[in-house]
Formats: C-alpha cells, structure tokens, sequence
C-alpha cells in the first residue's frame, strides 16, 4: 500500500480517536488522578476545601469497606442464581426451536424476543407494576393459591428482580445460541440417528456441546451487565426503599458517593475498583471456561 | 422424498432442506415441543398484555378489576390526553428529546463509526492495532468509570444539563466502531477500492460515494443499535441531566414512579400509559428494521 493512502486511511479513523480520548481515556484518567486524592476541609470548613495526595488510602478504605465490598459479593452471589438460570432456559429454548420446522420456529422467534425490545426501565417498571399488591395481578393470584406473597420483601426483592432479568434476557440470549445451533453440521445427526441416537441424545451429546462458546460468550456479557446492574433496583428503591437501599449494588454506592454525599474522590477509586474485579472477573471466567476445550 | 421436503417445495421454502427428518420423532415429542414453546411465549407476552390492557382504564378500573382483562369503560383516550397535558405537557418534551438524543447522536455515531471501522478494516497504518485494541477493551470498562468523571468535565466546560451532555457521549461508540470494521470487511473488496484508485477517485470520494452507498445495509444495523441503546440508556441521563426539561423519557418515567413516596402523588395511570408509549417508537424500528437488527445481535455476540 502505498505510503500516502496509508495516511490517508488512518485519517478516517482520526475524529474516533480524538473523541475517544476526550470521552474515555481522559475521563478513566480523570477518576484514576482523583482517587489519589483526599478532600480536605482547611480550618473549620469556612477557608474551603483543598486536595490533598494520600496515594492508595483511598484504596484500602474502598476494599475494607464492608457496605461496597459487601454489595459486590451480593451481586455476585445473585450472578451465580440467576445467569445460569435464564441461561439454561435460552439454552432449552433454543434447542426446543431449533428441533420444530423452520415456519414453527420464525413465529414462536418473534414472540419471544418481544421483551428484548422493551426499554429496560420500562421493563423494571411494568413488572413492578405486576408485583404491586395495588394493582397487579400476581398477589391475587398467590392468595388465590394459598400463597401470599410480597414480592417487595427483603427475602423477595432479588427473586422479584431475577425474574425480571430473566424475562427481558431469555430472548436475546436464545437468538444467540439459537444461530450458533444453526452452525451444527446437519450430517452429525443423520450419522447419530443411524447409530440409533435418541434426539434427546443428539441434543445432549452433539448440540449442547457445539454451542458452548456461545453459552461461555453470553455468561460472560451477563456477568459484565450483572456487575453493573444499577436501573432495576434504581426503579425498586422507589417502591420500597427500605428494602432496597442507597449501598444495594456497587454502582448504587458509587452514585451516592458522588452525587448524595459529594465524595468524587472515593466515588472515583470505587469505580476504579469496579473496572479492576470486572476485568479480572472476566478474565477468571475465560479461562474457566475455555480451560476443558484446549 | 420427505415430508419436510413435500413442504418446503409446496410452501416454496427450500432454505432448510437439511432439518432433520420430523418422521424420526413421534408425534407426541412434537406436541411437547409445541407447547413448551408456547408456554414461553405465554411468559414473554403477558406482561406486555397487562400494560396495554392497563392503560386503557381509569384509576378506580386499575386498582379495582382483573388485571389480565379490559375493566368495563374504554379510558385510553382520558389517559393519553392526560399524559400529555399534565405538567404542562411535559411528557411531549421527553418525547422530544428522546428521539433527539437517539436520532442525531445516532447518526452521528454511526457515521462517525463507518469511517473509523472502515480506516481500520481497509488500511494499513501505525497504531491500528492499538486503536482496534482501545475499541475493544472498553467494552469492558464500567459505565461508572466513564460517566462520573465525564460528568465532572462537563460541568468544566458547562455542558451538564444541556442536550450536548447526552448528543457528544453518543457520536464515540466503540461498539458501533466494531460493527462497522467487521461489515466492512464482509462487503468492501480491495479490488473496488485500487479499480477507483486507478480511476483517479480521492480517498474522500471513495469513502463517500463507494463506501458509504455499498454499507448501506451495515450501516442501518449500527444505527438502529446504537438508536436502542441511546433510547434505553438511564444512568448517563440520570447523571448528567439536571433540570426536567431535558430529561429522557425513561428518567421522566422514573421521576414520576417515585413520586407516590415522596410527595404521596399517584401517577400509576400516567407512568404506565407512558410507558406503553415509550414502547412505540421502539416497537417501529425494530419491526421495520427486523432483518438489520437480527443480524447485528448475532454478530454483536460473535466477536
């Protein structure tokens, strides 16, 4: 290639890189330059405050903080309910669509990515609804059954939440396995059949197997959502904020830290410490999970 | 010839010739197939069902019938008038900074992302490892890493609460940037490219009149994506947008669920018409755009 057009190429690629450094590289600088610093009040708080160095103390406060440390590990813990769960089920829909004819399947395909096109708040909203002893159906229906269920308890909340994350991810999670499925050589199950295979067989043994990036693919894209998850219970919180309080999940934390208590430095090495147990969470679940196929 | 094969040539659907044959299965296991297939549906779409049915009633109908039917009295209309003369019709203005948001950064964005993805895809330069590597990483970086010290910028330079806090965010999309590199490289041949070079086109002409015209199709799926993504996003708009003039529609919706709590104010009715009809312009696009979008959350999840 010649020299020019190589210029000239990395030329369109310049307004990108401008824009990403002034909206990522200079905003994660930003947080990491900030977490080095302490906001001192000088005096009795009357002559301002001023910015002192303290290095990692902030750091070590972040990861002896028992509310922050403590609201990872329980989105962690809920993680580990609630991917798997919606994963098996796209995983069985997904089988269950890929064994029916193709018209069977475009029909029962659309109807059920319907929730993946609802807004996530939305979403949260309409299901908060449905949980609501006022106007929702799903109290009336648990007393009609003997059961009489509070979906906003503290013993509830996360179920009520996991449902809901359940319901808007299974569509989108099914697409994407349901297209790798589609990659399965089709010759594997006539040459299984002839062997006398069950589909339930062909299923276990040949599909789920061929499917496995995509299942590690979208755990690992669920986990990053996970660590993150701040709008549902944003959106719970204004129904039952004694259940669901300002330090729930780790993002709830760092905005309160921001904007309640006006704390950016220790918001910012928060945030920082997020991006660090994200990356090294993904990076744990690679492996693991790519480990058996080498 | 198979009973797959007798439908697929009569209905004209030969794309699938190779499903394997249904006579292996007994009939039985089809009809357990079915109905766990529609016991599925039947999960994903009741909710939906509730709210339409929901925002067709007054309070007393809300509060009082059965959840899953029409109370007696149509109210749709009450609602809706409601909804956007309430406050000074404030919802119309949420509306209206929605589809702003989502609509020009989006084609910011997608513009923006067809011209790096294609820098990327069809050059060879210094550093294009390193910026297809940045365009990577950050898909791992937490949307707190960036927003709240995006947000202390902006107050620098006295962009928060103004509708540039929520356009400039959109015109960097990394992820439209992947998109974009990857159709590149399933639709633009260098053949064309060196054919117009020795033509005498400029790089610029290229780009527009070539490039852009042939990614056409990869181009709709960034943008109908990345126009999602900005409908859907709640903690940027919630970050950085202060004043309720500028809000979205999903922070408008959140503000008005919280109101029972703090001010006792019950605008239940209000946030669920809202709420189905925040639903509409999404519904649109994708049903419009149903062939791009299906292709891009397949290839989004391909990386």
């Amino acid at each position: 290639m010649i020299r020019s057009q190589r210029w000239k190429g990395a030329a369109f690629t310049v307004p990108f890189q401008l824009g990403f450094v002034f909206l990522y590289l200079l905003p994660i600088g930003y947080a990491v330059y900030q977490s080095l610093y302490h906001e001192q009040q000088s005096g009795l708080g009357l002559g301002g405050a001023t910015e002192k160095f303290v290095g990692l103390d902030n750091y070590k406060e972040g990861l002896t903080d028992s509310a922050f440390m403590g609201s990872v590990l329980r989105v962690v813990l809920f993680a580990c309910v609630q991917i798997p769960v919606m994963l098996l089920i796209s995983l069985v829909l997904a089988l269950l669509l890929d064994a029916v004819t193709a018209k069977v399947a475009g029909r029962f395909r659309i109807l059920l990515l319907v929730p993946y096109m609802i807004p996530g708040v939305v979403a949260a909203l309409v299901w908060i609804n449905l949980y609501s002893p006022d106007v929702g159906p799903l109290t009336p229906l648990g007393d009609f059954f003997g059961f009489h269920w509070n979906f906003f308890s503290p013993s509830m909340v996360w179920p009520s939440i996991g449902n809901l994350l359940t319901w808007h991810g299974i569509g989108y999670n099914m697409v994407i396995i349901y297209s790798a499925l589609q990659g399965v050589p089709r010759e594997l199950f006539e040459a299984a059949r002839l062997d006398g295979a069950s589909e339930w067989r062909i299923a276990r043994s040949i599909k789920v197997p061929f499917v496995r990036g995509a299942l590690v693919l979208t755990g690992m894209l669920s986990i990053i959502q996970m660590l993150q998850i701040f709008n549902e219970p944003a959106l719970f919180r204004n129904i039952t904020p004694q259940t669901v309080d300002d330090s729930f999940t780790p993002i709830m934390i760092i905005y309160n830290q921001a904007f309640n208590a006006g704390n950016y430095h220790y918001a910012a090495t928060l945030s920082v410490l997020l991006a660090l147990i994200l990356g090294v969470g993904s990076f744990l679940f690679y492996r693991l999970t790519s480990r058996e196929v080498d | 010839m198979t009973m797959t094969e007798e439908r697929a040539a009569t209905t004209g659907k030969v794309r699938r010739l190779n499903r394997p044959d249904p006579a292996a299965r007994s009939r039985g296991g089809q009809r357990f197939l079915l109905v766990g297939l529609a016991l599925a549906s039947m999960y994903s779409l009741f909710p939906v069902w509730w709210l339409i049915v929901a925002s067709t009633k007054d309070r007393t109908g809300l509060y009082q019938s059965n959840g899953l039917w029409f109370s007696d009295g149509w109210h749709l209309w009450d609602n809706l008038r409601q909804l956007f003369t309430y406050n000074d019709g404030i919802f119309l203005r949420w509306t209206a900074n929605s589809l702003l948001y989502a609509g020009v950064g989006s084609l910011g964005g997608t513009l923006l992302a067809l011209a790096t993805g294609y820098g990327l895809a069809r050059f060879q330069f210094p550093g294009r490892n390193l910026v297809f590597a940045c365009v990577v990483g950050s898909f791992l970086i937490p949307i707190a890493l960036l927003t709240l010290p995006l947000y202390l910028l902006f107050s620098e330079i006295g962009l928060v609460d103004t509708p540039w806090a929520m356009l400039i965010p959109c015109l960097i999309n990394p992820f439209s940037v992947y998109l974009a590199k990857v159709y590149t490289e399933a639709t633009i041949p260098y053949e064309l490219l060196e054919a117009a070079r020795i033509d005498g086109a400029g790089e610029l002409r290229i780009f527009f009149s070539i490039v852009l015209r042939m990614m056409t199709t990869g181009g709709a799926t960034v943008f109908l994506l990345a126009f999602v993504n900005t409908w859907n996003a709640f903690f940027l708009p919630l970050t950085v947008l202060r004043g309720e003039e500028n809000w979205t529609l999903n922070l408008g919706l959140y503000n008005w669920s919280g109101k029972r709590l703090e001010s006792g104010v019950d605008l239940t009715s209000l946030v669920l018409t809202g709420a189905l009809l925040s639903i509409v312009p999404m519904a649109i696009m994708m049903v419009a755009m149903r062939r791009y979008w299906r292709s891009g959350v397949t290839l989004g999840a391909l990386k």
